[in-house]
């Protein structure tokens, strides 16, 4: 058997590193201030004004988990795989450092923002103009690191995980800045005023709203999806052809999705029943992806059984399945009028953040961390698994309750007594979802728990060690790597 | 379907780039752009105004507050929600917000017409405790909106910004913002409202919102926010009319 040798590039794996570390950080920050919140719902006394109260706070979650976890997740993953599908180092190493310092900045100058009352008050888009600004040059700089290698590449052909990359940050930067025109109010002063008011303002913000999901938590991840789970299977993808209509269809028809957001409201009709239609197509494209993803496993599914890192990949694909589906169901009018407004709609968001965005990563970074750090595997197969199993049961309790107390609050809001009164105050309703607030407080502190199960693993990992009993693919024994220092100082093996 | 066609997208990496621009543009620009047009999207209704100085500061302090995470503004057309909240939100009752404060959640109810539903007294105990009014609440406490001032003496370049993006404040309103908002707040039968009133029509409300005598506080802007919301419209005078036209 020949093999031909060719000749390795020198890849830039020091920012990928950084970037990976980053999201293991905010995913626990994000996390944890998730389970506070949640905690604040079920016991009022744990707000303490004015800054940790749930209204600032809530933000602080959103963001922390959408744009910290999810982004440094996103960035730490296009530059390993442009890198590698194009078989050259990345782009320009200071542009790309800058990227890494001027998103953590980013981050941290909205998060600030958001305790101390800095907010436009757009979900998902809440920092105010300085922090936007910032924003939009840190992501010109990253599509610059992105493209630039992507047109010094060796490989001829561009792989698909990098078509989903680059549509996720051309389509986030348009979103960002149609969504986040204003006026500051003075210069030298947090405040500004959106340009558009009332109507405009809600449909531009649910365009931008719908598609953040869409493009940053769907388009960047699938990237991840047709990259890693191919890797981890050691499968081709499913189908090519499937890959080619899996994406343009994905990206034509998500970002009409967003009126849905918005049914019996003010906005004109049309546009309300433009979006439900797009959002009931939208179920094809996101199938379709789900199955490239799944069927990639055809051949190989025997490794499932033992491979808990292929296994965090495939439930990820499982609950993506399951949100997409849920999603358009939910579009629908009738059902919105149920869902809006109620924690069914909180639920959904989260089948497809903890279960898709969450797990697709986690998945990912196992794969990542021992690759980055010349191990052959991480530390301990066993704990992935436990990390695994916690994760899931915390988001069966996480969605279960969302479901219970949203179609039951829903339920109680349309209820009428024998006179044609109303059946319940406001109150009432919010009285009888304590208990599911409790269960979903209790689900979300397992995902974190997991979360941190993860970040121990890396750290042993990176350590060099190996857990007791962990074996290699040809089911030898696994010898520690001691090197006796930290080892991202040890030069390239 | 022909692969080499997209072969050719796979390998020109600009022509991609631009592809993925275009493609993901057209469903924005139907949905959007159309909601420019004048007279379309948003009804002819008397009465709605824009916030006075007091009122702004207000609504700055409920987006400052986050308070759009927990209480919609928007009534839906449907029957429990007429029943519980009042007429169903019309869209010209949003129109000077920059931006909408629809939300999307309600842990705690819709707002939409909260004006006049419950006495300044009762917001600023509601606010201060929740739970000293509604026991089982699970609302935040904003009792140190109290004991700050409303900052004032900026209100003026606030509605300039405003007017820029199309709100309708006039020069005598921009110069006049800062002492209307105390004047709005103080409720002093000594000082003279007729000019506040005589820029923001005559139904606007001026009064010591807070109960804390000449104490211009945040307080006093929020509750005058809430106050007003929903109130705007004069949906007694607007049933003739509908019925006139069901009749006919």
């Amino acid at each position: 058997m020949t093999t031909n040798v060719i000749e390795k590039p020198d890849y830039n794996f020091d920012i990928v590193k950084l970037f990976t570390l980053a999201t293991c950080f905010w995913g626990v920050v994000g996390m944890l201030g998730g389970v506070l919140i949640a905690l604040q719902l079920a016991f009022p006394a744990l707000n303490f004004e004015p800054y940790l109260n749930f209204g600032r706070l809530r933000p602080l979650h959103t963001s922390g988990v959408v744009f910290a976890f999810g982004g440094n997740a996103l960035f730490a993953t296009s530059y390993y795989v442009v890198q590698r599908t194009c078989q050259v180092r990345l782009w320009c190493d200071k542009l790309a450092s800058f990227t890494f310092w001027g998103y953590q900045s980013f981050i941290v100058m909205a998060a600030l923002g958001y305790v101390l009352g800095v907010t436009q008050s757009k979900e998902y888009a809440e920092p105010e103009w300085y922090a936007d600004l910032w924003l939009t040059v840190v992501w010109v700089a990253y599509l610059l690191v992105f493209m630039g290698t992507i047109i010094k590449r060796k490989e001829p052909h561009l792989y698909v995980a990098n078509w989903f990359f680059l549509a996720f940050i051309l389509t986030v930067a348009v979103l960002h800045i149609g969504n986040n025109l204003s006026i500051p109010v003075d210069l030298f002063g947090t405040k500004s005023y959106s340009v558009p008011s009332g109507v405009q303002s809600a449909m531009i913000q649910w365009w931008y709203g719908h598609n953040a999901v869409g493009f940053f938590l769907t388009a960047g991840f699938l990237g991840m999806m047709y990259y890693f789970v191919p890797k981890r299977a050691e499968r081709p993808v499913y189908s090519y052809r499937l890959s080619i209509i899996h994406f343009w269809s994905l990206i034509f028809i998500y970002i009409w999705a967003g009126p849905h957001h918005l049914h019996y409201t003010a906005l004109p009709v049309w546009a309300q029943t433009l979006g439900m239609t797009f959002s009931i197509m939208l179920w094809m494209p996101s199938w379709g992806g789900m199955i490239n993803g799944l069927m990639t496993l055809s051949g190989a599914w025997h490794k499932l059984r033992k491979d808990p890192v292929l296994q965090f990949m495939i439930v990820s694909l499982a609950f993506y399945g399951m949100s997409t589906f849920e999603g358009p169901l939910m579009s629908i009018r009738a059902v919105n009028s149920l869902s809006h407004y109620t924690d069914w709609t909180v639920g959904h968001v989260h089948s497809g953040a903890l279960g898709w965005v969450g797990f697709v990563t986690f998945g990912c970074l196992y794969y990542l961390v021992p690759k980055l750090w010349n191990r052959s595997e991480v530390y301990s197969l066993k704990l992935v698994s436990i990390h695994l199993w916690v994760a899931t049961f915390g988001i069966v309790l996480y969605i279960a309750a969302m479901w219970v107390s949203g179609i039951m609050q829903g339920l109680m809001w349309r209820s009428y007594n024998d006179m044609g009164f109303l059946n319940y105050s406001f109150v009432e309703t919010v009285v009888a979802m304590h208990p599911f607030y409790i269960i979903r407080a209790l689900g979300g502190l397992m995902y974190l728990s997991g979360a941190l199960i993860m970040c121990y693993n890396f750290y042993r990992t990176i350590k060099g060690d190996v857990a007791a009993g962990e074996v290699d693919k040809d089911g030898n024994p696994r010898a520690a790597v001691h090197t006796g220092r930290l080892p991202q100082f040890q030069p390239a093996e | 379907m022909n692969l080499k066609n997209h072969e050719f997208l796979e390998k020109n990496s600009i022509v991609l780039l631009i592809t993925i621009i275009l493609v993901v543009l057209v469903g924005g620009i139907i949905e959007i752009i159309p909601l420019f047009r004048e007279g379309t999207v948003i009804e002819r209704v008397e009465g709605v105004r824009p916030y006075t100085p007091l009122e702004l500061a207000g609504y700055n302090i409920y987006i400052r507050e986050g308070c759009y995470n927990c209480h919609s503004q928007q009534i839906r057309p449907l029957r429990d929600e007429v029943a519980r909240y009042g007429h169903y939100s019309l869209a010209a009752e949003s129109m000077y917000d920059h931006p909408f404060q629809w939300g999307s959640k309600r842990t705690g109810p819709d707002l939409a017409r909260v004006g006049g539903k419950y006495s300044d007294a009762w917001h600023v105990a509601h606010l201060t405790d929740p739970r000293s009014v509604v026991p089982e609440s699970i609302m935040p406490t904003y009792a140190f909106l109290k004991h700050r001032a409303v900052k004032t003496d900026d209100l003026d370049k606030h509605l300039s910004a405003l007017r820029v993006v199309g709100v309708p404040y006039t020069d005598d309103m921009i110069s006049n913002a800062v002492n209307d908002a105390t004047i709005q707040a103080t409720g002093d039968p000594l000082t003279d409202t007729a000019g506040l009133l005589g820029r923001y029509g005559e139904k606007t409300v001026a009064r010591d919102f807070d109960g804390q005598g000449n104490v211009v506080s945040e307080m006093d802007a929020l509750v005058a926010y809430l106050q007003v919301l929903g109130t705007m419209v004069d949906f007694k005078a607007a049933q003739e009319v509908e019925n006139e036209v069901i009749n006919k």
